[in-house]
């Protein structure tokens, strides 16, 4: 009798305590970390926080190899298979909302309020995705460079002109102390490309399409501007400044700390390994090229899956992952711009003073998020293909008015993206 | 003028050793800068890259980017499930198209020729047009288990395999080889009482060996460099192969060396598989080229 009151006693209590896991709905998610082991204790850590911390909802969490990611997503959608809680890079983000992929996020939005524009993901006038950290790009130098070319150290407020960048190069190229005046990259294919070269273009007054209407690539891609970018572009390579689409990878990741380039076009997360190889290495702003100086902006970003039976369930996750500890530790985990000013301060690199805080300022000040359009998918791999083509020689005007159709006939065949 | 012949024989002898050992070294070469790669640190792999020492046992060299490769992600799970789902599917596609084979060669019914002709015709179709189709159907698909009966095939072995078994490729080296076979074996095997599948057991089957090793092999390299459709099909880790867990070391900043001690250590079942049955690869190799 009192072994079967003992048993009663223990299945009564197990019971209880057993409730509220019980009672927790299910949530998958879906994250593109895997194989970067500081990425996923973070996002294990944030999931097993917000499971212990209410008794409504778990979240599973299954990862993905970035490079796997997208596709995957892709086929899952096709498939029926999608999970509640998905990433997304931001520049991608339109084309899944569009395609019915992903769902209004239904947080309070007065929680990002503070939050740097880039990591917000809007589609249509609605939120779809938020993000707890941005990336950024900027010019890398060294103050012993500036100093013996004898060259000013740009700024915020006082950027280098279109005229005195190339001034710096010219000053770089004749100097004979470097391979090549300027890295931007070449070797790093894919939405590299889009990310980081675009910038210059919306610079001199061009973009990938025409943000008024997003209908068309016309103007924007074959204006004036946009060939007075062309034409520049191809001049980097054609005058020996830049190392071309050939770039050994080994020397876009090494160059720039082995001495063979005086400027480097690179992001902030390559920012810590130039400072332990050269303390003296600085992180200028973009040039202006006539209609400001611009950076990219949006980096991967957290939404509800189209097929989610439970959004307030992803929305409760989403707003319990935007605490400004969480935001610290991912930029400390992994050097990522922290999406918040408070976040900023408790990070290492980006409070103020801090080695990298410059970044925070730079995206604050010139960032510019890619089209807003589902169609930028595509539109994105006609710009990188154009620019390569430009790089190697070919006719700037033909090379652009070719990637303006291209884009437009993708436009006109998938009915205008939902911008009519 | 036995000396002259002689000299010339060897002569002939060097040249032919140069060569072949020149390209034994081409072939070899990938191997060996992979292996090499693997032992050294990224800063040394990237510098060695331009040199002779990429080839070269040289420098810091260590099992750092084993280790590392280790901690990155589950090698050992997804070797498992790459040898697992190589492994059944290979076996299955000897049984499946070696006897879809011995059907089209030694049965006589209406309409083979055209049924041949249409597997044969699947050849020239890229697997990535019929892949977003065959995911479809895939996960839709009904299957009875431990939870009863259940719909869709995703993120498990089943479809990595069964969509594999049967193909032209394999069915179409089947023919061949066995249309070769003496017809009199055949015959003499059904006067003796013998039933048709006896004769494929007992009579086909053991005389098939260069052509079981030639489509085991193309079909285990098939399987085990499987990319796009486990991609499209598996989104668990526990299913995942090792082609789909090479992206686990794409990061923004490549670790090169722990990608080299990856590629090394996915690569030690090719090689064994085709070393174990490289004599009888060789041997129809061989035997292909005396008919053709």
């Amino acid at each position: 009798m009192k072994h079967l009151k003992l048993t009663a006693g223990a299945l009564a209590l197990g019971t209880i305590l057993a409730g509220p896991a019980l009672a927790q709905t299910e949530l998958t998610m879906w994250y593109h970390g895997a194989g970067n082991e500081v990425e996923s204790n973070i996002i294990n850590q944030i999931v097993a926080d917000f499971n212990a911390s209410q008794s409504d909802w778990s979240v599973s969490l299954e990862s993905f190899p970035q490079g796997a990611y997208n596709d995957s997503v892709v086929a899952a959608a096709l498939a029926g298979n999608l999970p509640d809680i998905l990433d997304v890079d931001g520049p991608v983000m339109p084309n899944w909302a569009w395609a019915g992929y992903m769902q209004p996020l239904p947080i309070d939005e007065s929680l990002i309020a503070d939050f740097l524009p880039g990591p917000k993901g809007y589609w249509d006038g609605e939120l779809y995705s938020i993000g707890l950290w941005d990336a950024a790009v900027a010019l890398v130098t060294r103050q012993s460079t500036l100093d013996a070319l004898g060259l000013r150290t740009p700024s915020l407020d006082n950027p280098w002109t279109g005229d005195e960048f190339m001034a710096a190069l010219d000053a770089a190229k004749a100097s004979g102390d470097f391979e090549f005046a300027f890295d931007p990259g070449m070797a790093w294919t894919g939405e590299w490309y889009p990310y980081a070269f675009s910038p210059f273009l919306q610079s001199f007054g061009g973009d990938i399409v025409d943000r008024s209407t997003y209908m068309t690539a016309e103007g924007a891609l074959n204006g004036d501007a946009a060939m007075a970018f062309g034409e520049w572009w191809q001049s980097l390579f054609a005058d020996g400044y830049s190392p071309g689409t050939s770039q050994d990878p080994a020397d876009r990741d090494n160059g720039f700390v082995e001495g063979k380039y005086a400027f480097s076009w690179n992001g902030n997360w390559a920012a810590l390994g130039a400072l332990n190889a050269h303390d003296d290495t600085l992180f200028l702003p973009a040039p202006d090229f006539g209609n400001g100086p611009k950076i990219g902006a949006a980096s991967w970003q957290f939404g509800v899956s189209g097929t989610s039976e439970y959004p307030e369930g992803a929305a409760a996750f989403i707003e319990f992952a935007l605490q400004d500890q969480y935001l610290a530790d991912f930029s400390n985990g992994i050097g990522l711009i922290p999406a918040t000013a408070a976040a900023a301060q408790m990070t290492e690199n980006y409070a103020d003073g801090g080695p990298m805080a410059v970044f925070f300022d730079l995206t604050e000040a010139q960032a510019l998020v890619r089209p807003v359009t589902p169609g930028y998918v595509v539109a994105a791999k006609v710009f990188e293909k154009a620019l390569a083509d430009i790089a190697n020689g070919a006719d700037v005007a033909d090379t652009l008015d070719a990637a303006v159709d291209e884009i437009d006939n993708d436009i006109e065949a998938n009915g205008g993206y939902g911008h009519m | 003028m036995a000396t002259v012949t002689g000299d010339n024989h060897r002569l002939r002898l060097a040249v032919r050793y140069a060569v072949l050992t020149l390209i034994a070294i081409i072939f070899i070469f990938p191997l060996v800068f992979m292996v090499m790669s693997s032992l050294k640190p990224d800063q040394q792999l990237l510098a060695d890259t331009g040199s002779l020492r990429a080839f070269l046992p040289v420098g810091d060299l260590s099992f750092d980017n084993y280790r590392d490769a280790f901690k990155r992600a589950p090698v050992g799970l997804f070797v498992f499930n790459s040898m697992l789902v190589t492994g059944v599917t290979v076996v299955l596609s000897l049984l499946i198209c070696s006897l879809a084979a011995f059907s089209f060669v030694f049965l006589n019914w209406t309409g083979k020729g055209i049924v041949l002709s249409i597997i044969l015709a699947t050849l020239i179709v890229p697997f990535e047009t019929i892949a977003i189709p065959l995911l479809l159907i895939a996960s839709k698909l009904p299957w009875i288990g431990f939870d009863g009966l259940t719909f869709g095939w995703l993120n498990s072995y089943r479809v990595q395999i069964v969509p594999f078994i049967a193909d032209g490729l394999t069915i179409y080296l089947f023919v061949q080889y066995l249309k070769d076979l003496p017809g009199e074996l055949i015959e003499a095997s059904r006067v003796e009482g013998a039933t048709w599948l006896q004769i494929y057991r007992r009579v086909v089957m053991p005389l098939s060996g260069p052509v079981l090793a030639t489509a085991a092999i193309l079909k285990f390299l098939v399987m085990y460099n499987q990319y796009l459709w486990p991609l499209i099909v598996v989104q668990q880790e526990s299913y995942r192969p090792v082609m789909v867990g090479l992206q686990y070391f794409f990061q923004l900043n490549i670790a090169w060396g722990e990608v080299m001690a990856y590629l090394s250590l996915i690569t030690i079942p090719v090689l064994t598989f085709y070393l174990v049955l490289q004599r009888a690869f060789i041997a129809s190799i061989a035997s292909t080229g005396v008919k053709g």
